[in-house]
């Protein structure tokens, strides 16, 4: 049981400061820039909620935060049940395990523009081993920069192929720490395969699926650099996601204010939901 | 062999592709690479690499990197330690809100705060320096290294501190010398896991740098011309970029198979 000590707080205020300096002080920008409009010159002139309504009214927006929720819910419903899969079936013992965690971790260690550059080329149609082999070998019509759909396949593709390893390490970790008693104690009892995963193995990965699941949901949640690279948006406004939207009107075309005001209430959403996704998770916890 | 195998190999299978791709295309010349698909490379050329060890513009990207991931992974641990250990084994006034507040931490939307972050770290005058970068990255990689850490401390019966304690050990040479390397193999995992999100990370790195800490990603982008892409040339720097993540994790494997086995007990 922990021991009420509130000089804890000494132990935690170097990790409070520097977060701090890095959260508190741009947020207190962008809280600033979402209230003001501005014409250059740094003359600021108080605009109130104005940006806020406006924003929220936007089908524009709308269309984005779509999009976005579109994207993590495909996300979170591919790679967590395929990371658990890909877990189980893994060895548990012996030379192949750091062979396996070594190769599998590699996609996560590209730096993210060079994941979208080498997805570009992979999938380009008379070029890349992807076009090349679903265009001239299997004769599907596959161009990600024409068809929506190819787009969209394109990026949920390349989202699987660089974080579902997140998902499999952290279940791995969760599966090694169960002692082998557990098991031998299933086979006396003479438990399926199914009753050993519900009743052993996942409450066991809880906690380290919990975190996978915060993980995968708010990273998704504000992909930028992978998606941009890889299409751009496109074709149309297809794959636009709502960081690639916001990105656009904040410096694209400058306006700071409505960017401000999209980025507020974009990170209430992304609170609001790993909020409820944490409680849910932890709920049993608590008693 | 066994029959179950079969899905991690397929997995791998389909993780190496993409990468087998990426290298094939850094021998390639990118004239070979734009006429048409070759599975192998045609005329063997190892002229991109050459670019990219002689030109300081380019290997220095690779220096500017590796320097601002290290200090941030070294500064990431030392303070996300002893609060770890607070929220392990205290409980005091806002101590559930504060992890929590922490996590937010990893949800801004890092697009639009690109802005505020540069006019932030020119004000304190860090701008275009290897410690601004290592700074800004810690906003993500403190929370998840708290996160990390306190779920191993968690595996670490109480009995150990109060043990050492009798013994007549002071906090800090208990905390370093017992403690410390108890949870080594979690040190590991969070160590890794901040080196790969400060290594991959853009966005913020390229906004707060100008020429003298550049990191490798954002150099990349000059292969853009207006002669059009050097293809051969961002294959073979995207190949580089790929090799220290592999050392460092090679250098860890060990510590990720053992070391998750032993937390979230």
């Amino acid at each position: 049981m922990k021991t009420e000590n509130q000089k804890a707080w000494f132990f935690v205020l170097p990790v409070l400061a520097l977060v701090a300096f890095n959260a508190l002080i741009p947020m207190m920008t962008v809280v600033n820039y979402s209230v003001q409009e501005t014409f250059g010159d740094n003359v600021f002139f108080w605009q109130g909620l104005d940006w806020f309504q406006q924003i929220l009214r936007s089908d524009r927006f709308h269309a984005a935060l779509g999009r976005q929720f579109m994207f993590t819910f495909l996300i979170l419903i591919i790679e967590v049940p395929l990371g658990i899969a890909i877990a189980l079936s893994m060895p548990r013992k012996g030379f192949w395990v750091p062979v396996c965690l070594v190769l599998m971790a590699l996609p996560m260690l590209i730096p993210w523009n060079v994941v979208g550059a080498m997805w570009n080329i992979f999938t380009l149609p008379d070029i890349g081993l992807l076009g090349y082999f679903l265009n001239h070998t299997l004769g599907i019509n596959y161009d990600m920069t024409q068809d929506p759909v190819a787009a969209w396949v394109t990026i949920v593709t390349m989202d699987v192929w660089h974080w579902t390893s997140l998902v499999v390490l952290l279940s791995y970790a969760g599966l090694v720490s169960i002692p082998d008693a557990y098991y031998q104690a299933a086979k006396i009892d003479g438990a399926s395969n199914w009753a050993v995963f519900r009743f052993i193995q996942l409450p066991k990965m809880k906690t380290v699926l919990t975190i996978a699941i915060l993980l995968r949901f708010m990273d998704s949640f504000n992909i930028y650099t992978e998606p941009f690279v890889l299409t751009g948006g496109g074709p149309g406004n297809s794959t636009t996601l709502l960081s690639i939207d916001l990105v656009k009107i904040a410096l694209g075309q400058f306006d700071l204010g409505p960017a401000a005001a999209m980025s507020l209430i974009y990170f209430a959403i992304t609170l609001l939901v790993s909020w409820l996704f944490y409680t849910l998770m932890t709920k049993d916890d608590l008693n | 062999m066994q029959k179950r195998s079969i899905v991690p190999i397929i997995y791998i299978l389909f993780l190496m592709l993409p990468i087998y791709w990426l290298v094939a295309m850094s021998f390639k010349t990118t004239n070979e690479i734009l006429s048409g698909f070759s599975l192998f490379p045609q005329t063997f050329t190892l002229e991109n690499y050459a670019t990219i060890f002689t030109d300081p513009s380019w290997y220095w990207g690779y220096i500017n990197s590796i320097a601002y991931v290290s200090i941030n992974t070294v500064i990431s641990i030392a303070v996300a330690l002893p609060a770890a250990y607070a929220f392990s084994r205290y409980r005091f006034l806002g101590d559930k809100q504060l992890f929590f507040w922490l996590l937010t931490n990893r949800m801004a939307p890092a697009a639009v705060f690109a802005l505020p972050f540069f006019q932030l770290y020119s004000a304190v005058e860090l701008f275009d320096t290897h410690l601004a970068v290592a700074l800004a990255h810690c906003l993500f990689n403190i929370p998840l290294a708290v996160w990390i850490l306190e779920g191993f401390m968690g595996g670490i019966p109480k009995e150990l501190d109060e043990t050492a304690f009798v013994d007549g050990y002071s906090f800090p040479r208990f905390f370093a010398t017992i403690f410390i390397p108890s949870i080594k193999a979690g040190v590991g995992v969070a160590a890794f896991f901040c080196f790969m999100f400060s290594w991959v990370e853009l966005l913020l790195a390229k906004t707060l740098t100008a020429v003298a800490a550049k990191p490798i990603a954002a150099t990349m982008t000059k292969t853009a011309s207006s002669a059009g892409y050097e293809l051969g040339l961002l294959a073979a720097a995207g190949t580089l970029t790929i090799i220290p993540g592999a050392i460092v994790i090679w250098f860890v494997r060990n510590y990720i198979a053992k070391g998750f086995a032993m937390g979230r007990v």
